[in-house]
């Protein structure tokens, strides 16, 4: 195919209309987006297109992955990293359906992704064909929008369409379900115009002043003003707007794990984590402020705890892109909805400059005890096995708090949270809201494709590497330069600690055997180690850094470790226990 | 307009006299005519275990534009938040919810009968007289008669036919006009403009915020 001639017609300028297949359209769509990276699994139904990509090879990267569930998260982790759209490929029938895990965490995590599916041939929706199944319903439930595309004329809109969807107000997952007659189907192709307005859709509500107004004069007045944040900061581009705001005022400033590394670890006003293993002191102070200034966040049940007894005495103001979050779960007393990158600056101008040293230093204190009770003997532990939080600490040292830590879910993952240290933004990605095991190999994957200048560290338990282990094939094929390092305790690990504290040590199937994995990592041709000796940390740690490429370095910790503090469930957060 | 999405700024428990207590709601909602969207807007009611008691569609006074219509009884505190995860959806325009004294609204009903019972039977014809039902069609074996009103009027000439041969009897989805629009057309100018919309959230209490919000 020449493909310079139609990337002269893809132009929306000229009225040049050159005859191309709705797979071709696709592709030059795609590009025209600024898409380099896709991840993706052929299959009979997706075929045209793939064979449309081979003509593509030098402009838009491949990565086959070996799982559609690898392909989606990898995708996540592409977009969390480089802010870009993230983009996934598969089949139709098991193709599609197993996206789907991947399209609900990137939904509840607010993840911008175009996903596209190969679908039976139009004439055949209906019949029970081979591989068909009703992917537009089934995930209508867990996408931003989705559409099914019948006849090639439609891809260049519905694909300009997605991809405005996706990116725009409040981010989020769309796909696009493709019969393989329009993929095959000839049509002409008048170019592809990037999509800027749906006038059923509005992303970015109006700024009203008013609010900004009442909102800095609660602010002001404040004693014991509270800043929470979310990723909202981070999707918004909002770093420098939020630090400005917070620094102004003399915010303290507390993060959801989603909201993590949008500010430094080191930032004076940094408090630290919110929720059920957050820090001791924002969870105690939340029911202790007078003014609780909520930022892209969405007042998770795991940030929250119990409702009914979270931070009444406060006055809250809300800012967040998406109406329907505000009065959600917490009653707001004034709404600020907007994007933040707007709202923030607007009402850092009618900040008073103030400090709040008093206040400030009340989180301190209650931080001094956290330290003394939970973070000293976590990160410096005298017993003979290591602690999850020792090895994130040597981490921190080593890699001066510059890498990606991609995480799996569980204690591993709070741990992570908790005690890595982050000087840039982007730099935490985790699966927050749906809490998929199996997320962080696949995730971290596609986060060293998103940010190929930086180290990533994918974090996972023994139990979530288990769930996606076939992704070191992708490394294997691909180089990923991914770490990952594993904290083994032998269990899985959260379920166990609940089932320890609120069943009796009724440890039910939560004792997890493990294959070698240096053996399975060195099968995939993934240098390794295994450790068990504090006195090897540093330097496995420092191998695996240092090795150029892919390495995998496991590290044996306490078996029965517990995460704390903890929000036990159905607590308030002021309730948070130490021990 | 009143009673539509808004921000309270007192916590609900506080704002209405009682709000916990289920209502009947008729939640309109102006939408893009696609295929897909029914589904979407039903799985919306179905997540959080809400039955519907009536739902709608149909083509609006406006080309390309769809209205539903859906009844649900809920507590005013779930249909206010339902209503914005509604206009979430891309391509809902706008969704409105009113409490029963904030609309007309009507329901058609059918009922079949055997010609014979109405030809013979005075007592019949005067039952559908006095519930205003119309004929629709006429055979030699069967009439069709229709009547329009609320449920319980629909309901009255039901049970008053059922000693009669009732043959069949069918009911419409409830449809709506909300006393105090002023039209779509307006609105969907609005939303052809590339600006971002005043109007994604009405706020009844926007001009009156001294009364609430205090500091």
């Amino acid at each position: 195919m020449d493909t310079l001639e139609v990337k002269e017609a893809a132009t929306p300028q000229t009225e040049k209309v050159t005859t191309l297949t709705g797979s071709q359209a696709l592709l030059e769509g795609l590009l025209i987006e600024g898409v380099t990276t896709i991840f993706g699994y052929p299959g009979g139904a997706i075929m045209p297109i793939y064979d449309a990509l081979y003509d593509y090879h030098d402009k838009l990267e491949h990565i086959l992955v070996r799982h559609e569930q690898g392909g989606i998260h990898a995708a996540q982790g592409y977009a969390r990293s480089s802010g870009k759209v993230g983009v996934v490929f598969a089949t139709s029938g098991p193709g599609a359906t197993n996206l789907i895990t991947g399209v609900a965490d990137a939904m509840i995590d607010s993840t911008p992704l175009v996903c596209i599916t190969g679908q039976v041939f139009a004439h055949l929706l209906g019949t029970d064909a081979f591989q068909e199944t009703d992917v537009v319903n089934i995930t209508a439930p867990v996408t931003k929008w989705n559409y099914q595309i019948t006849d090639a004329n439609e891809i260049p809109g519905v694909l300009a369409k997605a991809f405005h969807i996706a990116r725009t107000g409040r981010p989020g997952p769309v796909l696009i379900d493709i019969t393989k007659n329009a993929q095959i189907q000839k049509f002409d192709f008048k170019g592809y115009t990037p999509c800027n307005h749906i006038r059923s859709y509005r992303p970015a509500p109006k700024v009203r002043k008013s609010y900004v107004e009442q909102a800095a004069k609660l602010i002001n007045e404040a004693k014991k003003p509270f800043v929470i944040f979310g990723q909202g900061v981070i999707l918004g581009e909002a770093e420098k707007e939020f630090k400005a705001f917070i620094e102004k005022a003399g915010l303290p400033a507390a993060w959801t794990i989603l909201g993590e590394s949008a500010i430094p670890t080191d930032h004076p006003l940094n408090v630290g984590m919110l929720g059920m293993h957050g820090n001791y002191a924002p969870n105690v102070l939340t029911n202790d402020c007078d003014v609780l200034i909520a930022v892209g966040m969405r007042f998770d049940d795991r940030v929250t705890g119990r409702l009914d007894k979270y931070a009444k005495q406060a006055k809250i103001i809300h800012l967040d892109i998406d109406p329907a979050e505000i009065d959600k779960n917490v009653p707001v007393t004034v709404p600020v909805w907007g994007d933040c990158k707007e709202t923030l600056p607007m009402l850092t101008a009618l900040l008073d400059s103030k400090d709040h040293k008093e206040w400030l230093a009340k989180f301190r204190e209650l931080e001094a005890e956290e330290i003394k009770e939970v973070i000293d003997p976590e990160l410096n532990p005298t017993g003979e096995v290591m602690s999850m939080g020792e090895v994130i600490k040597v981490l921190n040292e080593l890699t001066g708090g510059e890498a990606i830590i991609v995480t799996d879910v569980g204690q591993h993952q709070m741990v992570a949270c908790r005690y890595a240290d982050f000087k840039r933004s982007r730099s935490n990605i985790t699966s927050g809201g749906l809490g998929t095991m199996g997320f962080g190999l696949p995730a971290a994957i596609g986060a060293k494709y998103g940010a190929p200048d930086r180290t990533v560290v994918a974090i996972c338990g023994d139990g979530g590497l288990q769930m996606t282990i076939q992704e070191f094939g992708t490394i294997m094929q691909f180089g990923a330069a991914v770490k990952t390092l594993i904290l083994n305790n032998h269990f899985l690990g959260m379920v166990r600690q609940w089932q320890q504290l609120f069943n009796d040590k009724r440890y039910s199937f939560v004792n997890i055997t493990s294959p070698d994995f240096i053996k399975v990592a060195e099968g995939y041709g993934i240098p390794g180690k295994s450790i068990d000796q504090r006195a090897d940390l540093r330097a496995a740690l420092k191998e695996m850094l240092d090795h150029d490429g892919a390495y995998v370095l496991e590290v044996m910790v306490g078996k029965e470790n517990n995460v704390f503090p903890m929000v036990p469930q159905g607590c308030s957060v002021s309730e948070i226990r130490l021990k | 307009m009143k009673n539509q999405a808004s921000i309270k700024y007192a916590p609900a428990a506080e704002s209405s006299s009682a709000p916990h207590q289920k209502k009947e709601f008729t939640i309109s909602v102006f939408t893009e005519n696609q295929i897909g969207l029914l589904s979407r807007i039903a799985i919306m009611f179905s997540r959080r275990k809400i039955n519907v008691e009536s739902l709608n569609v149909s083509p609006t006074e406006i080309e390309g534009i769809s209205r539903f219509t859906i009844v649900i009884s809920e507590v005013e505190e779930v249909v206010s938040k339902l209503n914005r995860q509604i206009e979430k959806q891309v391509e809902v325009l706008k969704s409105y919810y009113n409490v029963n004294e904030d609309i007309v609204w009507q329901e058609l009903a059918m009922y079949k009968v055997p010609t014979s019972v109405i030809s013979e039977k005075a007592k019949v014809e005067r039952l559908l007289r006095e519930y205003g039902a119309q004929a629709v069609a006429i055979r030699s074996d069967y009439t069709v008669f229709e009547t329009v009103g609320h449920r319980e009027e629909t309901d009255g000439l039901l049970n008053a036919l059922a000693p009669y041969g009732l043959i069949e009897f069918v009911r419409s989805a409830r449809v709506a006009i909300i006393k105090d629009s002023e039209g779509f057309h307006a609105k969907l100018k609005e939303f052809e403009q590339h600006e971002p919309s005043q109007e994604v959230i009405e706020n009844e209490f926007l001009d009156k915020r001294d009364e609430v919000f205090t500091m």
